[in-house]
């Protein structure tokens, strides 16, 4: 018995002072989603950071893409969000980063190396915070099945001109749909964000002169009808913009090569990689024209502090490492990402992948930034874009199914956006 | 017995230590207020998870409807006073919802109506006929009984996946009619075809609940009064109309005033299957709510706040009124 109690009092005593032993490790935690395998390769990334600090743990808490959407901005406001999170609504989120300027070590590496891409994260006004930096840029634009295209005997209208148009791409994209019969000639991301470049291509202004967004203009009124009519004559996929709430992808019906024309993003060629390999010839197009130019819209994902974490220093050890060129050199290449850093792009990334399809089509989309518009930019840069990017998908839906004309869609779009943005203050 | 006699002596302490904790706190409270108002203590801790998860939500859901603004915290909201409701109910006419407006708000109105009126008739009208089949003495009647329940067992997320893969455009029931010579229709996104479908799943999920409920007011009817009405030589129907329908009555109620509040609560499969869609034509109010508040980038909580006590107060009339139905005609 006495035994039994000389063990007990042992472990309670072990139990009591297990505390003091962790107490210098910090545990921090990232809010991070997943469009390809860019969480596997974050993990391998922060073993070996571990292995080297041991004083910090991280944690990652892979969440649902819409979950970064619409939960995180409530923990945020809330003020219990993580220490670190992959936000895509860069400018929107502002508010609730860390400036990590004082914990850094070399501040002057991130202004030289994500300087472009800082404002995209800062507050109207703040033109000096450090937040994060960019896991990616991307581009928006379009895949095509060009096995396809071979199949029903077809020119890839791109392959004979540098300048081809929408109406171009859905000709040609119907043509070879009726001629093997495919379900979908052509479909777009349910997104604003992917309307845009189009909308911009034709004409799309997007801000007034007092840099007030708007959509009441002759370009972007074009390419909505052109859009919506598109949906009415089965040319883009008539269920995924009218039967989804909130954003929807056609990858599936794109690697099922049940479309022949995607108008989707850069983030796609990773998942491509691995879903359709060479399975056919999927390829990147440059973006359409009109007479606004051949535009995409930039974008992308940041990891982020966050300003509530209780370990700021912590938090810009783990950023300064995942941030560091060769890290991020490394994620860029495993992830097939296109990277937003001064440096890689002037050395270049040597993307980890054989497939052909995979390098080239990157090397269009990187190709690409060249072409995108100031407008582009300045869109991407606006805060509450999004906003304006949901009015748009959720308007332009209702005139496809005929719950309001094109004109009330627009009037609706602009009501919505300064309805949303008066509130805002 | 042995083994039993040595659990029982294991078992009473711990069966008689709360009782005596329970008794060291109520005994002295008794003496103090007297044993008439023993009742308020018994049921506090009841009112208090009522109070904190129900009631103070409720009454702060009142005060966000009050505020503007897109700050979390109701300090940091301005108070608005009624303006959430006066843009609510801005409308040229309400039986057209583009000249209002919060056009979603109004579209959500109209489909939650025609939902409610479709989808509560389907439940307790398939309820009952299948409450009485599975009543009668019917081969495999356990078996029958288990298939009607299962669904209710499934999540709405997964039964709204099953029915979408059913009326996709590859989908099965194409797939039937091209068989029998029809041509394939994409279901879902027919705006016609589209509540028809979101009130048909939802009657396929939850019926079996309420046909249980039916089936225990069935069988709580004396026998005697069937035996009764035949050797007065009533037919099936009469038994039906002058025996069964009246003391099913109060079942039929409760089946009624629960499956109107979940139908007007409805969120979860209609925003699986349609999202919505095609554009608003199924959102219901409820999505209006969740979209408005949640899902945009500005988050117009003050709105959202003002449309659900809409919502609730609505729910609340038609709930009194079916009660005041019910208890008029139990009188007569």
């Amino acid at each position: 018995m006495r035994k039994v109690v000389a063990v007990f009092v042992v472990l309670s005593m072990l139990l009591a002072v297990a505390p003091a032993f962790s107490q210098d490790m910090v545990e921090l935690r990232i809010r991070w989603y997943d469009d390809g395998n860019e969480g596997e390769v974050l993990r391998d990334l922060l073993d070996r950071f571990e292995a080297d600090n041991p004083d910090i743990s991280v944690e990652i808490d892979t969440v649902p893409y819409r979950a970064i959407l619409e939960n995180l901005p409530l923990d945020l406001a809330a003020g219990e969000g993580p220490d670190m999170a992959r936000v895509t609504d860069l400018g929107g989120l502002a508010e609730y980063y860390l400036d990590m300027t004082p914990y850094l070590s070399d501040p002057g590496y991130w202004e030289d190396n994500f300087g472009p891409f800082l404002n995209w994260k800062r507050l109207p006004g703040d033109d000096s915070s450090i937040p994060g930096f960019m896991t990616q840029l991307t581009i928006t634009g379009p895949f095509i099945n060009r096995t396809l295209f071979e199949q029903a005997g077809i020119e890839v209208p791109s392959d004979m001109s540098d300048q081809v148009t929408w109406d171009e791409w859905a000709a040609a994209s119907v043509a070879v749909a009726e001629a093997l019969e495919i379900p979908y000639p052509m479909a777009m991301d349910r997104s604003g964000h992917r309307f845009a470049g189009p909308a911009i291509s034709s004409g799309a202004m997007y801000f007034d002169d007092m840099g007030h967004p708007t959509v009441m203009d002759e370009g972007f009124r074009d390419m909505a009808e052109r859009f919506v009519n598109w949906h009415l004559d089965g040319t883009m996929h008539p269920e995924m913009w009218p039967l989804s709430e909130g954003y929807a992808g056609a990858n599936e019906e794109f690697a099922n090569a049940e479309l022949v024309f995607y108008m989707s993003g850069s983030w796609q060629v990773g998942q491509f990689s691995e879903q359709i390999g060479d399975a056919f010839d999927w390829q990147t197009v440059p973006n359409p024209c009109g007479p606004g130019g051949c535009t995409g819209m930039p974008g992308g994902a940041a990891l982020v502090g966050i300003g509530a974490t209780e370990h700021p220093e912590e938090v810009a050890r783990v950023m300064e490492y995942l941030a560091s060129q060769d890290v991020l050199g490394e994620f860029a290449a495993r992830t097939l990402f296109i990277p937003a850093h001064a440096g890689l792009s002037a050395t270049g990334v040597d993307f980890d992948t054989d497939l052909q399809l995979a390098k080239d089509s990157l090397g269009v989309f990187v190709g690409q930034v060249g072409t995108l518009e100031q407008t582009a930019f300045d869109l991407q840069a606006y805060a509450f874009n999004r906003a304006l990017f949901d009015a748009t998908r959720d308007r332009l839906t209702q005139a496809m199914v005929g719950e309001l004309t094109l004109d009330e869609a627009i009037d609706r779009i602009q009501d919505d956006v300064d309805t949303a943005l008066a509130e805002q203050g | 017995m042995r083994a039993l006699g040595i659990l029982d002596e294991l078992a009473r302490p711990l069966i008689l230590l709360p009782v005596a904790v329970v008794d060291r706190i109520l005994t002295p409270i008794q003496k103090h207020v007297g044993i008439d108002k023993m009742g308020y203590f018994f049921v506090l801790p009841n009112l208090l998870i009522f109070g904190i998860f129900v009631l103070f939500p409720m009454l702060l859901n009142f005060y966000y409807a009050m505020t503007g603004g897109t700050k979390l915290f109701p300090q940091d909201r301005p108070f608005v006073g009624l303006e959430n409701f006066a843009t609510l109910f801005d409308c040229d006419d309400f039986l057209s919802p583009n000249s209002c407006q919060e056009d979603l708000f109004w579209r959500g109105i109209s489909n939650t109506i025609q939902f409610v009126v479709f989808q509560v008739s389907g439940i307790v009208l398939f309820s009952l006929v299948t409450a009485l089949v599975l009543n009668r003495k019917i081969v495999a009647r356990g078996f029958f009984r288990s298939v009607f329940f299962y669904p209710v067992l499934l999540s709405p997320v997964v039964v709204a996946l099953i029915w979408k893969w059913v009326l996709q455009h590859e989908g099965v029931l194409n797939a039937i009619v091209e068989i029998f010579g029809g041509e394939s229709k994409r279901w879902l996104l027919d705006t016609n075809w589209a509540m028809f479908w979101v009130v048909f799943v939802s009657v396929w999920a939850l019926m079996g609940f309420y046909t249980l409920i039916l089936l225990a007011g069935l069988q709580s009817i004396p026998p005697e009064l069937y035996e009764a009405s035949s050797i007065d030589g009533a037919n099936h129907w009469q038994d039906f109309r002058f025996v069964t329908m009246p003391l099913l009555m109060p079942t039929m109620f409760v089946v009624l005033v629960l499956s109107l509040i979940r139908a007007v609560q409805m969120f979860d499969h209609i925003f699986v299957l349609t999202g919505g869609g095609p554009g608003t034509r199924t959102q219901l109010m409820v999505q209006y709510i969740y979209t408005t508040g949640f899902s945009n980038q500005i988050q117009l909580f003050g709105l959202s706040a003002a449309a659900s006590m809409v919502l609730g107060i609505s729910l609340l009339v038609l709930t009194l009124l079916q009660l005041r139905l019910g208890n008029q005609s139990s009188l007569a």
